[in-house]
């Protein structure tokens, strides 16, 4: 987020803490409890891993965990003080999965220096290490979020900046030469030397604003004016345009970032935001045509021209007979498929315990099937059980957008939690063989900062909001401060003043 | 804007499922057969984490482990090569192991229930000793006498067998194929120098990869007459029976002549002198007179047709697959004898098959007074820590013949070797009987030369049978040098010496 500080009317002397009144419930003491019973899951998960690795638990065990616990509590305190209504399950959900990331990737580094008879790397060696040094440099920036915006309607003011932000941040790769911006097969990266950025893992949060500024501007006409036709109010031409733009856009992700996993999650987040705003299932309805179509016909043309469409052609023949043995054996045909799935399978119901299974064999462990490495070793009843913080962080962040009173933060919170749990759908759909599989990060999981630092934004950004919608009517938030006045701008009104 | 927003939770909630039912699928109805996949490398690696059991006969390793510090700790190592890669089969990375190694892979490895207490006090103690030792019957003078002789054979043969039997027990003494390939390059950890050598010997037109000992069924020639005999001797015939022989039998559209002139000429012939002699027409006229049903009778009560033999372990059952031998129909169309058929069929030659190791149960049963024991070529398991865990216990597979004909047999295939075409057979010290073998197979082609036989010590006890085949033997007599290989096998396997 680059939107500059903005002038906090905050009572400065009296601390935050004055702004809650009596006999309401912040919920922040929950929040603590959870993070600590979450910490000590992580803790065990290290010491499990040890206890299979080393076949001893040893007294440094814990610090990871302790490290790790040490950062979110930090956040829990930013929180407490900037956001002291927020949601309390957010924070300790999400440190979970976070968590257990760092672990997992520990436990990697472990093996792999047991193997190559390397010395043990240090906490902050490795993909291990470089992820709780990610870690860190996130939960700075989530905090530095909550402190700066205080209010999450302040946001909609550099609307339409942060839309072209967006869009930049999702073409760069595409006219970035493939050197540069190309990592197996996917151009979504910038890479100088060693160090890379998916800038696409940023757009989601600044597109999800612009779209959400945009519709709320324009959702009267968005919904109001139609034409009927087979029982479904279909919208007027003219007014398709941004629909057919964003799609567009998308499509061009897909043939020219040769992603389908990131197309499809721009264009479901924007179509998703369309209809929550206008109410109109014919938004839902044109958009899963437009895009199920406009696939389907990039799969015939990468059968019959190849070209650009070529990769997504092979992706979908991958997936419908991964086990196939010329699937299997081609350069970039099944194979990272297949060993994700028979770890999988290997693991089955309770997994072989962490540390005690071969996740080393799966292709991409740290990144992309950072998963199918972890169910190897939880089973289904450990990834059942990541699907369902998955699951609660999604819920908690919509629950924000249900109760938020106005329509912005409405859709920001309705559009980056669908957001989240789309992109958690499209990467696990995608190594579980449900999906054809793409390029995505697992959120929170996956080894890397760009996806963790703007994923830590997005929640930090439902936890503003949520805050905002836990806050009572009758708070004494800054902004509410004083005698009650119609709403200045159209964007930061109710919703209910709003429908007629 | 809520009630649209609630229902976008719902298609979360929804999308959350479907991967929730996915994982479902993938982790728990699938699980058994990815976790057992051929793709999935931890079945292989686990394979090579503790060492595989060695095979050896005589004190001899024939199949060991060498440690490589690589992922794959264990590497097959076959220190006598061609020699026993026949039996041994081979464990190649990654795939389905062959011959020995493939019927006791169980044991081998180490999950067989017979190591179920092994496995239990690993569990306790924590290192895993690995799988268990298999010991096999071979004899190595008897199979390294065998492996020189059929290499070194005087006609420069290229492709044979030959298989040795303990005739009282059914321990398999020697069983060598030629050509045969050297197993080592095929278990190479690097998976695609393995293919590429597998591919080089699959291409091989003499066939390297089988096992001609138990795998090719070949026309057996004259050796086919002493079932014939053992059928005339069973209904009522005696080795002094004149039969009637002369130099040319005509029967249907087959006419039947003798090797030689000088063979049974005349009109009659005793029984006896026609095995010695091996004598053509005599047998063809035997085998008609006896009928087709009868013939095939007793080829079936030696082992004929039989497709479910078995040659390794005992106990259970598993080992190298046996190709059944065949007589053939012996029929016209409408269901009658085919009597040219039958005439040629009692020489062993139009559509009648035989393996090696059939050949070497019919001279072994002759040999154990007409008790035909099933053959094996396991003779011990021994655990990791090696204590005895199974011996073979000898077993009957069944008794195509009375002691009485077995006696009478005998008489007959010692004069064959004594009197007649299988002299070169002959061992100083022993008792020597047997029968040759010549089939014409494929026009034009030089004939297989066979001998089946037995040797008997001093005191008695038959300490070998034998069959040994060469394919296409060129230079006439093809044999007199199957006969020559056949005593020097039985001399090594009876303890005295190789050559």
């Amino acid at each position: 987020m680059t939107a500059p500080a903005v002038p906090a009317p905050t009572p400065a002397n009296t601390g935050e803490m004055s702004r809650i009144p009596t006999g309401w419930k912040t919920r922040r003491n929950a929040e603590l409890g959870l993070l600590i019973f979450a910490m000590l899951i992580v803790a065990v998960f290290g010491a499990t891993v040890e206890a299979n690795q080393f076949d001893e638990i040893r007294m440094t065990s814990w610090i990871p965990a302790a490290l790790v616990g040490i950062l979110f509590l930090g956040l829990h305190i930013v929180v407490r003080y900037t956001a002291p209504f927020a949601d309390p399950v957010l924070l300790p959900a999400v440190a979970l999965i976070n968590g257990i990331g760092v672990g997992f990737l520990r436990r990697l580094d472990l093996a792999r220096a047991i193997a190559q008879k390397q010395p043990e790397p240090g906490i902050f060696a490795g993909t291990g290490g470089r992820q709780l040094a990610w870690t860190l440099a996130s939960l700075i920036l989530a905090a530095v979020l909550l402190l700066v915006i205080r209010d999450h309607k302040i946001v909609s003011r550099y609307a339409y900046t942060l839309g072209l932000v967006g869009i930049v941040l999702v073409m760069i790769p595409a006219v970035l030469p493939s050197s540069i911006s190309e990592v197996n097969g996917a151009k979504l990266w910038i890479r100088f030397g060693s160090f890379s950025i998916q800038p696409g893992e940023f757009a989601k949060i600044a597109l999800v604003s612009f779209f959400a500024y945009y519709l709320v501007r324009k959702r009267e006409v968005l919904s109001l004016a139609s034409r009927r036709f087979l029982g479904v109010d279909f919208p007027r031409g003219r007014d398709l345009g941004p629909v057919v733009t964003v799609w567009l856009l998308s499509l061009l992700v897909l043939v020219f970032e040769k992603d389908l996993g990131t197309a499809l999650l721009y264009f479901g987040l924007f179509v998703v935001t369309l209809y929550v705003a206008t109410e109109r299932a014919s938004w839902l309805i044109i958009g899963l045509v437009l895009f199920f179509g406009g696939v389907y016909v990039a799969y015939l043309l990468g059968a019959s021209v190849g070209g650009p469409f070529a990769n997504f052609y092979d992706r979908a023949e991958v997936w419908l007979d991964p086990f196939e043995l010329e699937n299997y054996e081609r350069v970039g045909g099944s194979y990272q498929l297949v060993q994700g799935l028979l770890g999988l399978g290997t693991g089955g119901l309770f997994g072989s315990g962490p540390g005690a299974g071969s996740p080393g064999l799966v292709p991409e462990v740290r990144t992309d099937f950072i998963f199918a490495g972890l169910g190897e070793e939880i089973g289904l009843f450990g990834l059942s059980a990541i699907l369902v913080l998955y699951l609660l962080i999604v819920e908690r962040g919509m629950r924000a957008g249900l109760a938020v009173r106005d329509s912005f933060g409405k859709l920001v919170a309705g559009g980056l939690a669908f957001t989240l749990g789309l992109q958690v759908f499209v990467i696990l759909g995608g190594i579980t063989g449900l999906i054809p599989l793409t390029g995505q990060t697992t959120p929170f999981l996956s080894a890397g900062g760009s996806s963790l630092m703007a994923n830590w934004l997005l929640i930090a950004m439902l936890l503003r909001i949520s805050d905002a919608a836990r806050q009572p009517a009758t708070g004494a938030g800054p902004e509410r401060a004083g005698p009650k006045k119609a709403p200045t701008q159209l964007h930061g009104a109710m919703t209910e003043v709003i429908k007629p | 804007m809520n009630a649209p927003l609630r229902r976008a939770g719902v298609v979360v909630l929804v999308l959350f499922g479907l991967i929730f039912a996915n994982l479902n699928w993938v982790q728990v109805y699938r699980a058994d057969d990815y976790r057992t996949h051929e793709f999935n490398r931890r079945v292989m690696v686990a394979e090579y984490e503790t060492p595989r059991g060695v095979i050896e006969a005589g004190g001899k390793a024939l199949a060991q482990n060498k440690e490589t510090g690589d992922e794959l700790k264990y590497l097959r190592v076959y220190p006598e090569g061609k020699m026993y890669a026949p039996v041994l089969g081979y464990k190649p990375v990654g795939l389905g192991a062959t011959g020995i190694e493939a019927s006791e892979n169980d044991f081998l490895s180490g999950a067989s229930d017979k190591l179920f207490a092994d496995r239990l006090s690993n569990m306790f103690t924590g290192d895993n000793a690995g799988g268990g030792n298999v010991v096999l019957s071979v004899n190595p003078k008897a199979q390294e006498a065998a492996w020189k002789q059929m290499n070194n054979n005087q006609r420069n043969v290229s492709r044979g067998a030959a298989v040795a039997i303990d005739p009282s027990t059914g321990a398999i003494q020697a069983m060598v194929s030629m050509p045969s390939f050297d197993p080592n390059p095929l278990v190479d950890h690097d998976m695609e120098a393995a293919q590429k050598a597998y591919k080089a010997l699959d291409a091989d037109e003499d066939d390297p990869l089988i096992n001609r000992a138990v795998g090719a069924t070949l026309p057996p020639g004259s050796v086919f007459k002493v079932i014939v005999a053992a059928s005339a001797l069973q209904n009522g015939y005696k080795t002094s029976t004149e039969i009637e022989a002369g130099s040319v039998y005509r029967e249907g559209g087959a006419t039947i002549r003798n090797s030689e002139d000088e063979v049974c000429p005349g009109s009659q012939v005793t029984l006896k002198e026609a095995l010695t002699e091996s004598c053509n027409t005599g047998f063809s006229r035997l085998g008609v007179a006896l009928g087709a049903d009868k013939v095939k009778e007793s080829a079936k009560a030696f082992g004929f047709e039989d497709e479910a033999l078995k040659v390794g372990d005992l106990d259970s059952g598993t080992g190298l697959t046996v190709a059944a031998s065949r007589t053939g129909a012996i029929a016209n169309p409408d269901g009658t004898t085919d009597t040219a058929a039958l005439a040629q069929s009692s020489l062993g030659q139009r559509d009648v098959r035989m393996t090696p190791l059939q050949g070497a149960m019919i001279a072994a049963t002759v040999a154990n007074g007409g008790r035909q024991m099933r053959p094996y070529l396991v003779q011990k398991l021994l655990g990791p820590d090696r204590r005895t865990i199974y011996t073979a216990e000898p077993d009957e597979l069944r008794e195509p013949i009375s002691s009485g004909v077995a006696d009478d047999l005998r008489d007959m295939m010692v004069s064959v070797v004594e009197n007649g075409t299988g002299k070169r057979a002959k061992i100083d010290g022993f008792t020597v009987g047997g029968k040759t073998g010549t089939a014409q197979n494929a026009e034009g082609a030089n004939p297989h030369g066979w001998f089946i036989g037995f040797a008997f010590d001093d005191s008695g006890k038959a300490v070998s049978a034998i069959c040994v085949m060469l394919e296409n033997v060129p230079g006439g007599h093809a044999s007199a040098e199957a006969a020559r290989i056949a005593g020097l096998i039985m001399k090594a396997a009876a303890g005295r010496g190789g050559d």
